[in-house]
């Protein structure tokens, strides 16, 4: 692995008194690529990816972002990474458009400038157009979901971190999106790191694997060395089990 | 920049603020309002220019008031004088008042010659049949006696009478208001009564003498404030000795019976007395109340602008921090038990009377509603949307801007709509404290059980309650977008 876009050392984090949410973390995560971080719930994965934007701060260790450590000025770090939630996270008082282009608003774009990106990041999500003056609760799950990926590509991000953006749709309407979602990620180079419990969507997806357990890394390699070489009963069981 | 301007000008707009006028006050019962309009009258007559501050809501008030150098003069009785104002009830007569007094620089003028004070009456047929002439010749005839709660629970009432005459300690209360109606139909016998009171001549009663005297002096008087100019307290002067306890019985029974009103018997009053020259014009009922109506509306708006940048920004202040959030909605919870006419008698201490210390105390009275919507709303924000909002790089303004604030605004606006209507209605209570408004008429009303008073006052105010909820339902429907209408109104 020649570039990495994250890197953790020795990270841990706890909340209050309890047992540690990461518990002395290393990780590096490959450039260009897509990565699934993968457990079951309360692993730590969700934990691990908000450390990555900032929304969470290690207790120990350090943490590197796009080759530097995260910077003083958060706002504009946070505005060079993409973030989508499941559910989506809109806001429900804005157009599915004034959601999308919030951001670019508030970086100054030209409207111009605005109004090619959106248009060609709906139509890349298989949006369609009249979706844009609809409100959240007016939309399907599924089109919200699509609706959180433009705004989370919106600024151009280098990094896109998603956290179980697809686990509440159906399968057909997940396929579509998948499709859709790693055509963008292939034409702008986008690192993506995606959290998720569900195995097959990790092995569907990404080409990085990261497997955790209790707030520890059981292993992180590429999907076909995992696949190839579970590091331990655990991983194997958790392969054999979800992709049976 | 215009706005502060604008509420400069409402401050200061109005006849009220205008002049240096001798600001005459009343108590907010028949007589008073009868004797402070003879003492407008007759300064207006002389040539000065008069403001009236009628209804005040007591004595205290009144007391306070002048002390503050917010009213000049106003009648009073000698008994409250010496026992209610000063707790010397062993003082007794103009000079001995007017030494006690002359620290506070207040004087009493001379007396207006009838003793409104506490009697005991009979109907006038009984009297004559059992030779009823004193309070002690009620001993010993078996009759129903009734007093009301207040005369029946004071130190100076029914006790001391009993043990001076020997009557029976114990005797059955009754609603005052009642007990003329009771006397008259013969449910009762015997009854206390204020020996200027127009019933006792319109259901034909007597008063037993107080040949032991036993009942303190309740002389009118006008109480004024001593730095008033010498020309002024002679012409107040000049009601001295005019009127004895029939006359104002009289005077009193023409107001409560033949529904004429305080300024019309007053002003005839004067007239026939040759005590001022000519009839004064009177007051069109629509120039008044559209007064009191702005009057109301300088007031609401005042206080409810005031309570909706003080709530709002007190509310942005501290939502992040749970515990002062829950503090602050405490504390303005707390403010609004307090009773609104309590709240208003609070106030006076603090700033006087007029509108000053009622937009305070409305203002105080409308941050409830506003804080605790408004708090509510911006605490319960989706943290995932709070969430998201970190995460995309929103600053703490704009998450402030684009999420917390429009999602609270439907809340903010029903708890702001909440306050307006508050606001309007307890603006009412504020003539007690003399704001004027729309509570003018209605105050004066209730004292002299004039229900035509209490509309003039009562409607309007019903309306503007009701403007302002249509005003409040366009503002909602012309700010939120259709889904945040809906959600709120399924709240």
């Amino acid at each position: 692995m020649t570039d990495t876009c994250v890197e953790f050392v020795a990270v841990s984090k706890s909340f209050g008194t309890e047992a540690r949410v990461l518990d002395d973390v290393h990780l590096r995560l490959p450039t260009s690529a897509t990565t699934a971080i993968i457990g079951e719930s309360g692993c730590g994965k969700t934990t691990l990816l908000q450390h990555i934007n900032a929304l969470l701060d290690p207790d120990h260790g350090q943490i590197k972002v796009l080759g530097a450590p995260i910077p003083a000025d958060r706002i504009a770090f946070r505005r060079r990474i993409g973030y989508s939630v499941q559910g989506a996270g809109l806001f429900p008082h804005m157009t599915s458009r004034e959601n999308i282009v919030l951001l670019a608003r508030l970086e100054g774009w030209t409207a111009g400038a605005i109004e090619q990106r959106y248009q060609a990041l709906i139509a890349a999500m298989g949006l369609s157009g009249d979706v844009s003056g609809r409100y959240p609760s007016g939309l399907s799950g599924g089109q919200q979901q699509r609706v959180g990926l433009c705004r989370a590509l919106m600024l151009r991000p280098r990094l896109l971190l998603l956290d179980e953006p697809f686990s509440a749709i159906d399968p057909i309407t997940r396929a579509d999106i998948y499709r859709h979602f790693q055509q963008v990620q292939q034409q702008e180079g986008i690192s993506t790191i995606l959290v998720t419990h569900d195995m097959r969507e990790a092995v569907r997806l990404a080409s990085w694997l990261v497997i955790m357990r209790h707030g520890r890394i059981l292993q992180s390699a590429s999907a076909a060395t995992v696949r190839a070489a579970p590091a331990d009963d655990y991983v194997a069981r958790l392969l054999a089990e979800q992709l049976a | 920049m215009k706005w502060p301007i604008f509420l400069v000008w409402l401050l200061l707009a109005g006849p009220s603020w205008a002049a240096e006028p001798i600001r005459v006050a009343s108590k907010n019962f028949n007589e008073s309002y009868l004797l402070a309009e003879m003492l407008a009258r007759l300064l207006e007559d002389a040539g000065y220019s008069v403001e009236r501050r009628f209804g005040l809501g007591g004595t205290l008030i009144c007391f306070e008031a002048m002390i503050n150098d917010e009213i000049d003069l106003y009648v009073e009785y000698t008994g409250t004088l010496a026992q209610t104002i000063l707790g010397r009830p062993q003082l007794v007569g103009q000079n001995a008042l007017n030494t006690a007094l002359a620290s506070r620089n207040i004087e009493l003028l001379d007396p207006i010659g009838f003793n409104n004070s506490y009697a005991i009456a009979v109907r006038r047929a009984l009297a004559d049949a059992l030779g009823l002439v004193t309070i002690g010749d009620l001993a010993g005839h078996g009759l129903k006696i009734a007093v009301s709660h207040e005369f029946l629970e004071r130190a100076d009432g029914w006790s001391g009478l009993a043990a001076r005459y020997g009557l029976p300690p114990r005797v059955q209360g009754i609603e005052h208001g009642l007990a003329y109606q009771a006397i008259a139909e013969g449910a009762i016998d015997v009854m206390d009564a204020y020996s200027t009171d127009g019933e006792l001549q319109r259901y034909d009663l007597k008063l037993l003498a107080d040949d032991r005297g036993y009942f303190p002096r309740y002389l009118a008087a006008p109480l004024v404030r001593e730095d008033l100019p010498e020309p002024v307290k002679a012409v107040l002067n000049r009601l001295q000795g005019r009127l004895d306890d029939v006359q104002m019985q009289t005077l009193n029974a023409q107001v409560v019976f033949d529904g004429r009103s305080f300024a019309e018997v007053a002003d005839a009053f004067l007239v026939e007395n040759g005590l001022t020259t000519a009839h004064s014009e009177a007051i069109d009922l629509w120039q008044s109340i559209g007064h009191n109506t702005l009057q109301h509306l300088k007031l609401t708006f005042i206080a409810l602008t005031t309570a909706i940048i003080v709530g709002v920004g007190l509310s942005l202040l501290v939502f992040r921090s749970r515990g002062t959030a829950r503090i602050v909605t405490y504390l303005c919870g707390l403010l609004q038990t307090i009773p609104a006419i309590a709240l208003l008698a609070l106030m006076i201490p603090l700033f006087g009377i007029g509108p000053v210390p009622a937009i305070v105390a409305l203002c105080l009275y409308a941050l409830l509603p506003v804080v605790r919507n408004t708090l509510t709303a911006l605490t319960t924000v989706d943290p995932t949307l709070i969430q998201v909002a970190v995460g995309i790089g929103l600053t703490r303004r704009q998450r402030l801007r684009y999420l917390f604030l429009p999602l609270a605004l439907p809340s903010m606006l029903a708890g702001i709509r909440t306050a307006a209507v508050i606001c309007i209605g307890t603006a009412t209570l504020a003539a007690f404290i003399g704001a004027g408004g729309l509570g003018d008429p209605i105050v004066t009303g209730l004292a002299l059980n004039d229900t035509g008073l209490i509309l003039q006052g009562a409607i309007p105010a019903a309306v503007l309650a009701m403007f302002t909820e249509f005003a409040f339902e366009g503002l909602e429907r012309l700010l939120l977008p259709g889904h945040l209408r809906r959600a709120n109104r399924s709240e």
